[in-house]
Order: structure tokens, then sequence, then C-alpha cells
């Protein structure tokens, strides 16, 4: 029993509440207009928080505790060590962003920031159906709080009300999926979810109703055709500095999250999950690359781009189990998971520079205000450029790799119109590469329209350019993050 | 470090120096580090062709290390006969390119010259790929700097021009792509290309292999009827980018035939030859009828540009030892003679800033030293013999004729043509009498033109008159592809 209750598990998640609450408390005596003492804080509380997890993640040990409600495992501690740090890398390019659209006013953004990676954290290790559930609740609430944050902005408050009715309709449909497995499996426990349901003995047609709503739930989550509606107005609407906090890190919890559902959990269903996630993945490919053609608002195209994206995730999750064979398994998900993290660490400096470029009064978010950017200001247009270019999948930046490991992972499972699959697929990336194109276009052939210089802080350089820099190192040497995600999958997987 | 990554990564090295240069001022600092790190990228490949041995077709200067452990990926690089020339020429057109946009470039000319010596390092990277995927990845980034170059400093139609050259080559390359990664799985998880030449491979799957690798390289080529983009790429892309592009860029195409297409698919390969002897004959044929129309010089030469890589697609799938041997020293003299038309067109350009031909008479008059180095690349052009442009195309005749008299026939007729549209642009631009006033304020070309016209012509010549020490160096490469394209990789 004691063993049971090993806190040592979730000595991260614990700091990070009470520091989450500690920094609440500090902020009301903060006078400071751009918050520099909370900031501080925060990023020290995540950056211990991402040491924390990564020493867990390098000893890759599974341990369950609280009665195995949650679990670590190097897949989890690997996840919450990225997810922390895209959650401090949002916060330092936000808070210049932040800070000229009066957001700062209360310490919000931070704590509420600090509760949303909370949030994630429980996501990626809960090994139950209620404390997942509680855990994506805890890191929506949050968002909503924080897309709402300006309260003066009309299009904010839309957004935050579409993100918020949407979003709770996805919960709803993840909760009444999770209730009807439970109903039929008698457990919450997601490894008695799991032997309950490979032994055979429950019926099949009611695990596949309670499957179809958790799939759905997920598809809302990674925001993926037909269930993304919410994502172009919630990008476009929300401040980009939220944006990016919804956009990035959350995207690494609800990988994890399918994971443990889908996997974990329902593996034995895989059959069935991964036939809808096929769907999913071609109506994304298809909507995302050919709808954000069509865009002339920077935040918008993105989002759109976002859900093609997703759509390659869905790939390397729909490949994994062939003929009820789980040898590729591990190959499969661990490229999913590369997906993911390099898919994060892109957005993150993609929106990096629209935070750097809008300035007071002026958002920059159309397309046509990175006009002539190599002029204004060669680095950052270098940067936004690899981002661009990674994307689209062009070696040597990181998406590339990406995009193959996926598209291997594909191929190899050998599954019927896996060819005929991969080749829609890279079409469909082909129709990316021009809208992806068209930035790197605007900001390099075009005459700038503003002979500002672009300026930023000392934080904001030093992480972006880092940013930039790691999308391009990781695409000269991808060997080691690769490594990483098999070895966590393999070894989160193989107990 | 080997020598084959000294000379990927010299240039590259010296062009990630230049982007680091901020702005303009310092352009003249710029210009001579980009001419240095030229020159050293050259003399590093040097050593290659010394050392190189030629009674071998192994790879040779081998480096082998671990890349990217989770796919088998190596940084596998080699050279053998049918790649050692290009190296050496990739290094070489980049000097000139360098000095060819030394004035000419006023803007951003530090991200101008990085950009030509990050794609010099790429393309070389290319050529001595001997793992898949590092080829994959040397040949599709090469997209980005050009791109950059078309975008930047390309005429007034450059956006259209830019993304149709990228999206155009992109759409072969992910069909190549998936062909890779289903090779990798057959393999049991191999991305050597040594590993895939022994693969023994049913038909059907050497078919859609054959056509997945024709979609990449035929694109790049360019072959009739895909060839389209060239002809506006070119016109658009500036002086430099459009020597690159005839020069090397194209060859990366044929190259790919070489590496990929022959010796993975043989079977197929002799299956479908008559569909690449058919397309070859009318890239020779038609598209040099389509140059002899042509208003605009760039486009003039684009098209012949089409329609001598049709004489390389043509040489090499009659499968005969002169017929790939021609072919490849067809590439190699086009690689001179095309960058020197290219150039040549430019040094009019510089003056005139026009590109019709219409627009030109008698610049013999104002430039004559100019005019006789035009003339001899022209020549070179039509294949006279004594230039670079004789050797191959005979070769490629001589195993035409071989092969099917009547396939040698139709080759041979693109001589007429070629003499015939390359005369006739000359007697139109630079004979006869002056004729207008923009011709007749022409001044003759300075000494840094001089130079680099000299270089091109020193090479052409050479090539033309001894011819040797390419197919020296080609022979027993050849020799044994051919020998191992002809046995069937069907499994019994």
């Amino acid at each position: 029993m004691f063993e049971k209750l090993s806190i040592a598990a979730v000595y991260p998640e614990i700091l990070l509440a009470v520091m989450a609450i500690v920094i609440a408390m500090v902020d009301l005596f903060v006078k400071c207009p751009r918050r520099t003492p909370t900031y501080a804080l925060s990023l020290l509380t995540i950056g211990v928080v991402a040491y924390l997890e990564a020493v867990a993640a390098t000893q890759g040990q599974t341990v369950y505790s609280f009665g195995n409600m949650v679990v670590s495992d190097a897949m989890g501690s690997w996840l919450k060590c990225f997810s922390a740090l895209a959650v401090m890398v949002t916060l330092v390019y936000g808070r210049p962003y932040a800070a000229e659209r009066d957001m700062l006013r209360g310490g919000e953004l931070f704590t509420l920031g600090l509760f949303a990676l909370l949030g994630m954290f429980v996501m990626i290790s809960g090994n139950n159906f209620l404390v997942l559930y509680l855990g994506l609740e805890l890191l929506t609430l949050s968002s909503y709080a924080m897309v709402a944050l300006r309260r003066d902005s009309a299009v904010a408050s839309e957004a935050a009300m579409k993100y918020f009715v949407l979003g709770a309709m996805a919960s709803g449909f993840l909760l009444y999926g999770l209730s009807m497995l439970y109903g039929a499996t008698g457990s919450l426990d997601i490894s008695t979810v799991f032997k309950a349901v490979a032994s055979g003995q429950i019926k099949h047609q009611v695990l596949v109703l309670g499957l179809v709503f958790v799939v759905c739930g997920l598809a809302f989550k990674f925001g993926v055709v037909p269930f993304h509606m919410w994502i172009p107005d919630v990008y476009q609407g929300a401040p980009t500095a939220v944006t990016l906090m919804i956009g990035g890190a959350p995207k690494l919890a609800a990988f994890a999250m399918t994971i443990r559902l889908l996997v974990e959990g329902l593996l034995p269903l895989a059959v069935d999950w991964q036939q809808m996630l096929m769907v999913l993945a071609i109506a994304s490919l298809l909507i995302g690359n050919l709808a954000a053609v069509a865009q002339t608002n920077l935040k918008r195209m993105l989002a759109f781009s976002t859900i093609a994206q997703m759509g390659f995730v869905l790939i390397g999750l729909l490949s994994g189990v062939v003929n009820g064979n789980t040898a590729a398994a591990a190959n499969a998900y661990s490229s999913s998971m590369f997906y993911v993290i390099t898919y994060v660490l892109t957005t993150l400096a993609t929106f990096g520079i629209i935070l750097l470029l809008a300035r007071e009064g002026f958002e920059s978010e159309e397309i046509a205000d990175l006009a002539g950017l190599n002029q204004r200001s060669p680095l950052y247009a270098g940067v936004m450029a690899a981002c661009m270019f990674s994307l689209a999948g062009v070696p040597p930046l990181v998406g590339f790799y990406a995009k193959l490991s996926v598209l291997q992972a594909l191929i190899a499972s050998g599954q019927a119109g896996a060819i005929a699959l991969a080749v829609f697929a890279v079409m469909m990336s082909l129709i990316g590469a021009f809208y992806y194109l068209r930035i790197v276009k605007v900001m390099y052939f075009d005459a700038p329209i503003t002979a500002t210089t672009v300026s930023a802080g000392n934080d904001v350089r030093v992480v972006l350019t880092l940013n930039g820099a790691l999308i391009l190192g990781l695409g000269v040497l991808p060997g080691g993050l690769m490594a990483l995600c098999a070895k966590a999958i393999v070894t989160t997987l193989g107990t | 470090m080997g020598l084959l990554s000294l000379a990927i990564w010299t240039p590259i090295f010296f062009g990630v120096i230049l982007l680091a240069f901020g702005r303009d001022e310092h352009a003249k600092v710029v210009r001579w580090i980009a001419l240095i790190g030229s020159v050293v990228s050259l003399a590093v490949t040097l050593p290659l062709f010394n050392h190189f041995d030629v009674s071998t077709s192994a790879l040779q200067f081998v480096e082998k290390s671990m890349w990217i452990e989770r796919f088998n990926v190596f940084y596998h690089l080699g050279v053998d006969g049918l790649s050692l020339w290009f190296v050496l020429l990739t290094a070489f057109i980049t000097v000139i390119v360098v000095i060819a946009g030394w004035e000419v470039i006023t803007e951003r000319v530090n991200q101008y010259m990085g950009a030509f010596l990050i794609l010099s390092g790429l393309m070389i990277g290319v050529f001595s790929a001997a793992d898949g995927m590092l080829f994959y990845v040397f040949f599709e980034a090469t997209l980005i700097p050009m791109y950059l170059i078309i975008g930047i400093w390309g005429g007034p139609n450059k956006i259209y021009a830019a993304f149709k050259f990228f999206l155009y080559t992109l759409l072969g390359s992910l069909l190549m792509l998936i062909a890779l990664i289903y090779l990798y799985t057959q393999s049991g998880g191999s991305f050597d290309l040594a590993a895939w030449h022994k693969l023994p491979l049913p038909m059907s799957a050497q078919t859609l292999l054959f056509f997945a690798f024709f979609a990449a390289f035929a694109v790049k080529v360019p072959m009739w009827p895909v060839h389209t983009w060239l002809p506006d790429v070119h016109v658009e892309a500036p002086t430099g980018g459009s020597a690159v592009l005839a020069a090397i860029m194209l060859k990366l195409g044929a190259y790919g035939f070489l590496r990929f297409s022959m010796p993975i698919a043989p079977d197929a390969a002799h299956e479908y030859a008559w569909l690449m002897i058919a397309l070859s004959l009318v890239a020779v044929v038609y598209v040099g009828l389509v140059a002899m129309v042509q208003e605009d010089m760039k486009k003039l030469v684009a098209y012949s540009s089409v329609a001598h890589m049709g004489f390389v697609t043509l040489g090499f799938f009659i499968f005969n030892d002169i017929g790939v041997s021609g072919a490849l020293v067809q590439m190699i003299a086009h690689g001179f003679v095309s960058a020197a038309m290219f150039l040549s067109i430019g040094v009019l350009y510089d003056r005139v800033h026009s590109r019709e031909i219409a627009a030109y008479g008698g610049v013999v008059n104002t430039m004559p030293k100019f005019a006789a180095f035009a003339l001899l690349f022209g020549m070179a052009n039509c294949g006279l013999p004594g230039t670079a442009g004789f050797v191959g195309e005979w070769m490629v005749i001589l195993g035409a004729i071989k092969y099917n008299f009547w396939v040698g026939f139709a080759a041979a007729s693109a001589l007429i043509f070629g003499a015939a549209y390359t005369l006739w642009m000359i007697k139109r631009v630079y004979l006869g009498p002056v004729g207008n006033d923009h011709v007749k304020e022409l001044e003759d070309i300075n000494s840094r033109e001089f130079l680099m016209m000299a270089l091109l012509a020193i090479a052409v010549l050479a090539m033309g008159i001894f011819p040797k020490p390419f197919t020296d160096v080609m022979d027993v490469s050849v020799a044994d592809l051919l020998k191992h394209v002809a046995i069937s990789k069907l499994p019994q």
C-alpha cells in the first residue's frame, strides 16, 4: 500500500501546483507593470519542473502511484518535460505582447499558464479515466479564461465563447464515451479496462459505441476534421500569446492522452479505432490544406495548417497494429510522438515571430504584414523561413524527418491501401508547400511596407534564435530525438 | 574529415559566414570572401581527381558513419567514375558564378553569394551520396537556395517562376520519397544504395519504382513533356541562377537515372527503354525545332538545354558502353557550354537590359572580344568538332546507330537543328551592321568578364581537343554499370 502511494512519482506535479498558488499570491504584491518578478518566478518553476521530468525520463522507470491512478513513465516524463519547456517559451514570447495589450494588469497569464501546464501534466500521467478527464478540464478551463483575458476585445470574447461551448461539448463527448466504457468493463482504471477488453467477453457493440465517443472527444482536442471548427476561429480571435498557449504544448498532452486511452486502454479495439482515425486523417489532410490556401490571415492559415499537420500525426497512430499484430506498434507511435514534438517546436518559433512583429496597436496578423521581413531583419526572416520549410517538410529541416518517419510507419505497416494513403498524404503536403512557400515569398521577394527595424528584448531574441537553430539543427542531426522517442515509447508500452 | 566531406562542407561553411553579414555596407568584403570561399572549395576537390583510381568501379574516398540510427541511415559518401567529374564541375561553375555576379548584384550581396556557395555544397552532396536518404536530403535541400535565388534576384515574373520551379520539382521528388521508403522496407531496413542495387524485385514493384523515380528525375532533367517549367524559370532567374541551373541542377536528374532507376529497377528500365528513347527523341527533334522560333535568347538556350539533355537520356537508355559514356561526357560538356551561353546572355543583359534577339544586331562591331567568345560557345553548343559539345553528341549518335539505325538517324538530325538555332541567333545578335543605338554604345567586356569567359573557353576547348581524362575516369564504372543492368533482378 505504501508503495502504491509513492509520492516521488508526482513530485513535479505537486511542486507545480504549489508554486502556481504561491505565484498567484506573490503576484498580489507585485507593482511592476511588466510583472517581472511573477514572470521570473514562473520561468524558474517551469524550468525546475522540466529538469525534474528530464531526470525522471532518463531513468525511464515506470512507477504507478495513488493506487494506479497516475503513472510516471518515460514517454510521459519526456512529454511533460517538453510541454513544460513549450509553456516556458510561450511565456517568454508572449510577455511583451501581453504587456502592450493591458493583459498584465494582474498576473493571471502566468498563473493560468501554470495551471494549464498542470492540467497537461495530469493528462499525460493519468492512468485512470477520471484523472485524465480532470487533467483535460483543468487545461481547458484555464485556456478558456486565457482566451478571454483581453476583456475589451470583442473578437477575443467571441473566440472564448466559441471555444467554451465547443470545448464543453467535446468534453461531454469524451465523458459519455468513457462512462460507456466504464459501464461495459466495470472499471475506470486503464490497465483493468485493457484486460477486460482483451478478454473478449464484453459485448463488442457496446465497446465500439463508447469508443466512437472517445475518439470524437480526442479528435476535438487535436482539432481534426470534422471536429476542427473551433480551431480557425479561436486561433484567430484569441490574443496571439494565448493562441500559442493553446496551439503549442497542449498538442503534446492530447497525444499522450490518445496513447493512454486508445493504446494502453483499448489496443484490442485497434481495428476499429484505426479505421476511424484513417477517416479523420484523410479529411484533415484534405480540408486543412485546401482551406489554408485560401487564407489571408496568418493566424487563420496556421490554424488550418495545424489541422493538416495533425492529420499526419493520426497517420502514425493508425499504422501501429496490422491484423492484430503489434510488432510495428512502437515504431508507429514513436513516429507520431516525434511528429508532435517537432510540430510544437516549429509552432513555437512561428508564433514567436508573429508576436515579435506585433507592436502596440498593431497585430501583425495578415500575411501581408510580413512583407519584406528579410530586409528589416534577416535573422528573424531566416527563422520564419526555417519554420515554413520545416512545416512544408523540406529537408534539411526537422519537419521533413517527421513526415519521413510517419510515412515510413505507414508503408511498413503494409496495410491494404497504405501506399495509396501515403501518396495521398504527400500530394496534400505538396498543396501545403504552396502556402508555406507563400509566406517565404512575402518575406523575401516582396518590398517591405514599413522600414521599422524589428527590436526584441534579450530574452526573446536569445530564445527565438535558439528555437530557429534547433529547427535546423535537429534537421541536420535528427537521430537523437528520434531515438529518444523510440526508447520512450518502447519502455512505456513494453510493460 | 575526408576529402568529400571537405568538398561538401567548405562551401557551406563559407556560405554560412556570408549569411552572417547582415547588410550591404560590407559588399566589397563579402565579394572577396565569396571568391576565396569558392576558390578554396574548388581547390579541395582537385585532390579527388589526382588520387582517383581509374581502374576500378568501386566507390572511392568512402566515408561512412552512422547518421540516423533509428532508420539505419548512414552519412555515407563516395565517388566513382560516374560522379567524380560532377563534383569538380560543380565547384568550378560556382567560382565562375561568383565572378559573374561580382558587380552585377548590388542588393543583398551576402545572401546572393551565400546561397550559391551553400547550393554548391549541397549539389556536391547529391553527387557523392551513397545512401538513399542522404541523397534525398541533399537533392531536396537544393530547392531552398534556388527558390530564393530566383525569387529575390530574378526578373519581372520571378515569383511565378520561383513557385513553378519549387512545386514542379517537389511533386516529382515526393513520389520518389515514397519509393525510397518502399525500398527501405523491402530491403529489410536499409537505405544503402549498394544493397538496393542487389535487391531482387518483382516486375510490378520495379515498374512502380521506375515510374516514381521517373517522376522525380524526368522533371529535373527535364524530359519532354515535363520540361515546361524550364524555359519559364530560366527566363526569370538571374544570370548566375540560370547558369547553375543549366550546368548542374539538370544533371542531378540525369545522374539520378544512373544511380537509381537503371540499377535498382533494371528489368523495368529495359521494359520501358522504348518510352525513354521516344521521349528523348521528341526532346531532341521537337524541342530543337521549338528553340528555333524563340524570340528571347534565354528561352532559346533553355530549349536548347532540353534538347541537349535529350541526348543524355537517349544515351542512357540504349544500354551500350559508348552511349552511356557519351551521355556522361555530354552532361559535363553541357555543363560548361550552357553556363557559358547563359553568362554570355548575362553580359549583354547587364548592358542593354533586354533578352530579345531583336534588340541586338552587330554586337561584334562594338564588342569584338566578347563576340569571339560568344561565337566559340555558340559553336560548342551546335557540337562543332574540337569543342566540348562535339564529343558527347558524337558518341551518343554512334551508340544510337549501333542500337538502331533510325534512332541514330533521328538523333543525328538534332545536330542540324542545333546548328540552325544557334547560328541563326548568333547571326541576328552578333553579326551584321550595328542594329540600334544601344548596341552602338556598348562597351566591350572588362577584365573580370574576360577572365570568366576565358576560363570557360579553356574548359570548352580542352574538353573538345583532349577528352581522354573524362572518358578514362568513366570507362570502368560505365562498363560495370551496364554489366549490372544487363542482369535481371526478377526473383527466380
